[in-house]
């Protein structure tokens, strides 16, 4: 998983030990810079993993693969835009969310629909299995499919490529606008939860699909609805890691799933705030290990911070089992 | 009577199909078991060779030795149907560890690739300063004292919360590895052949293959791993895997101490993963960390779910067909894990169960 799309972060222990000899101000920015956009990333991935799991109590474990899908849904509707003649970024850009989101969208309706809930009944780890070969499957698809799949991809600039100098640190525009992207299409999925009334029928259905149901609440249709939601919101955060690393490959979404799902289960599942919490925490972690480890000990690799950030997980979870915010459940014997 | 022809009948069959050469002849033989073995499922023939079986029991174990032996003899020359066979005998005593803990104790394990991965880094280190013999003995060791860090959390956690500690544990190993300059880094490290009480398997007998040296050593530890297996399973030791795993609440009610089940069952996985790993990795001569990602976890944990959860034949029988047919599936060599991600997802969606489920436990037997 070395060639991962969080493998790829300020890599070099010479940064690293640059940052310890002295305090680089500018540097620290940079790091903080790239963890908040990390963390914006999880926590898009994170987010729906937990939306899943409130209302059909499952992993859906391919989510990200569909973010994968997403990026290359992206990358392809890039390149017929533009043979199309369509020049200007924005635009361009417009059409590549677009087509993206929509896309996903419909995969993720359709993996509930045909995967997940015809295996509702069955032991949870069928499922997990199940759509963990689902994520494979689409892996392998595109690395098979996509003309030239297995290599990496360049992905567009299609963001403007200025940077504004703030003393030693400079703040690149296009990073801000990904960050402000994120953090507005989170704000966005909050606000569809709590505001309306699609929203209102999710939540009903999380906290207990059979009341729901006798409330006239079409349960089927919510679960396909809150798939679509949130396989929308991974092909965007896909899009997103496009833009930002300016490269995508068929496997970004192997480890962007594992950690989107380590993120919503320290936050606790189910919960959406639990779910950001945990992608920022994460990425925090991912940060902590490449810059100050090396620092605390000498001849660390900054390499070993996925190593850290995993380790503090497993500690984490003998600590606080279900999470940060605890999923609330109560056990009929 | 049925029962001995079962056996000679998948003798057979594993004797042409490691044998086919051309594509057309693989793909026949595959159609013919899709089609026959449900066929024959559905006029009870199978039912009644497996009862025969149950009902003659030595009978049943010396066919089968008997059966295993020949296929060895017929193939003793040939590197690769030896090595597909020695494979799936190091898979198959490493999935038997993970029928114990998930099969048996209800305890999910994501990350069998890395404990496997323990016992071959075990054995590159200490192979060049130890008897071989005690290197895998300590592989075994050295993978269940890993899998100890993993005990609290997972004694802590249920459900998701249970798996995403395996899967995070997974993926740590394969990045701990590969950034480890000491272990190799990403090429990875030699391993030195296994050498028996002088016994070098690395040089052949006469015109045999070497790799049928492994074959032998593979039968011996799978045969030991299964004899364990099955006794513990119909112990009173099982007995208490099973009621931990179906129900948590229950066992607590009644005093039996659920924490110590499911350490003794993760353990004692860990450690059958540990010996595979070592004598796996003595077998193909090099460990890397591209052998142990979270992809081979999920293929070991396929190979569980597909031969039928707590099952140790379907283990055997799983392990054959997830490691064998891609190979043999030459045309289809690009598309193998697609392959098994759908044959996955097909058996869990039409048979939950797996291949051969495990059987009710029998109080009159």
């Amino acid at each position: 998983m070395g060639d991962l799309g969080g493998q790829r972060v300020w890599q070099g222990p010479a940064q690293a030990e640059a940052l310890t000899r002295v305090v680089d101000v500018g540097l620290l920015g940079q790091y903080v810079a790239n963890g908040l956009m990390l963390g914006v990333i999880y926590a898009m991935v994170a987010v729906g993993f937990t939306l899943f799991f409130g209302v059909l109590d499952v992993i859906q474990f391919s989510h990200g693969d569909v973010l994968t899908v997403g990026a290359f849904t992206g990358l392809a509707t890039f390149i017929a835009v533009q043979a199309a003649g369509i020049a200007s970024p924005w635009l361009q850009l417009l059409f590549v969310i677009l087509a993206a989101s929509a896309a996903m969208a419909l995969l993720g309706a359709l993996i509930a629909k045909y995967l997940v809930l015809p295996l509702r009944s069955a032991p949870p780890l069928n499922i997990l299995l199940l759509t963990l070969m689902l994520g494979a499957a689409l892996r392998e698809c595109v690395r098979l499919f996509y003309p030239q799949g297995a290599n990496p991809k360049p992905f567009p600039r299609l963001l403007p490529q200025d940077s504004l100098a703030l003393g030693s640190f400079t703040l690149r525009v296009d990073n801000l606008m990904l960050l402000a992207g994120g953090v507005a299409a989170i704000v966005a999925v909050h606000l569809v939860i709590t505001r309306t009334r699609l929203g209102l029928a999710i939540r009903a259905v999380a906290q207990d699909a059979e009341t729901a149901r006798i409330m006239g609440i079409h349960f089927d249709r919510v679960v396909l609805l809150t798939f679509a939601l949130g396989s929308a919101l991974a092909a965007l955060a896909g899009v997103m890691n496009g833009l930002y690393y300016n490269e995508i490959n068929f496997s970004i979404g192997l480890l962007l799933g594992v950690i989107g799902f380590s993120a919503a289960v320290v936050g606790g599942l189910g919960n959406i705030y639990g779910a950001i919490l945990g992608g920022f925490l994460f990425a925090a972690l991912q940060t902590i290990g490449a810059v100050l480890l090396p620092g605390i000990f000498p001849g660390l690799p900054s390499a070993y911070k996925d190593v850290f950030a995993f380790a503090v997980v497993i500690g984490f979870m003998a600590w606080r089992p279900t999470g940060l915010i605890a999923e609330r459940t109560a056990e009929r014997v | 009577m049925t029962g001995f022809i079962g056996i000679a009948a998948i003798a057979a069959f594993s004797y042409f199909f490691l044998h086919a050469e051309s594509q057309p002849a693989v793909l026949g033989l595959i159609a013919a078991a899709v089609v026959g073995v449900p066929l024959l499922g559905r006029f009870g023939w199978i039912e009644r060779a497996s009862r025969s079986l149950e009902a003659n029991k030595l009978g049943g174990r010396i066919a089968i030795a008997i059966a295993l032996a020949a296929i060895v003899w017929l193939f003793r020359e040939e590197n690769f149907a030896m090595l597909m066979l020695a494979s799936v005998l190091f898979y198959t005593v490493a999935c038997l560890g993970l029928t114990v803990q998930f099969g048996y104790a209800g305890v999910v394990n994501f990350a069998g690739a890395a404990f496997l991965g323990v016992g071959g880094y075990t054995s590159a280190m200490l192979a060049p300063h130890l008897p071989h013999v005690l290197v895998l003995v300590v592989g075994g060791l050295l993978a269940a004292l890993v899998g100890s860090i993993l005990i609290l959390p997972i004694l802590r956690t249920r459900g998701h919360y249970a798996a995403l500690i395996t899967v995070a544990f997974g993926i740590l190993f394969r990045q701990f590895v590969e950034v480890n300059d000491a272990l190799g880094g990403p090429q990875g490290l030699q391993v030195k052949g296994l050498d028996l009480f002088g016994w070098d398997l690395n040089s052949p007998i006469g015109e045999l293959s070497f790799y049928t040296n492994y074959v032998l050593v593979g039968l011996a530890l799978a045969a030991l791993a299964f004899m364990l297996v099955r006794r513990l399973e119909r112990s009173w030791v099982g007995l208490n895997l099973d009621a931990v795993r179906l129900d948590e609440t229950a066992c607590a009610v009644f005093g039996i101490d659920v924490a110590r089940w499911k350490i003794l069952a993760f353990t004692f996985g860990n450690f059958f993963a540990g010996v595979a790993g070592a004598a796996y990795a003595m077998m193909t001569g090099f460990v890397a960390p591209n052998s142990f990602t979270f992809a081979d976890s999920l293929i070991m944990v396929s190979i569980v779910l597909l031969g039928g959860v707590g099952n140790a034949w379907g283990v055997a029988l799983a392990a054959a067909i997830m490691l064998v047919l891609p190979e043999k599936l030459q045309a289809l060599q690009e598309y193998r894990f697609l392959l098994y991600a759908v044959l996955v997802i097909a058996i869990l969606m039409v048979r939950p169960q797996g291949l051969i489920p495990r059987r009710a436990r029998d109080y009159f037997a």
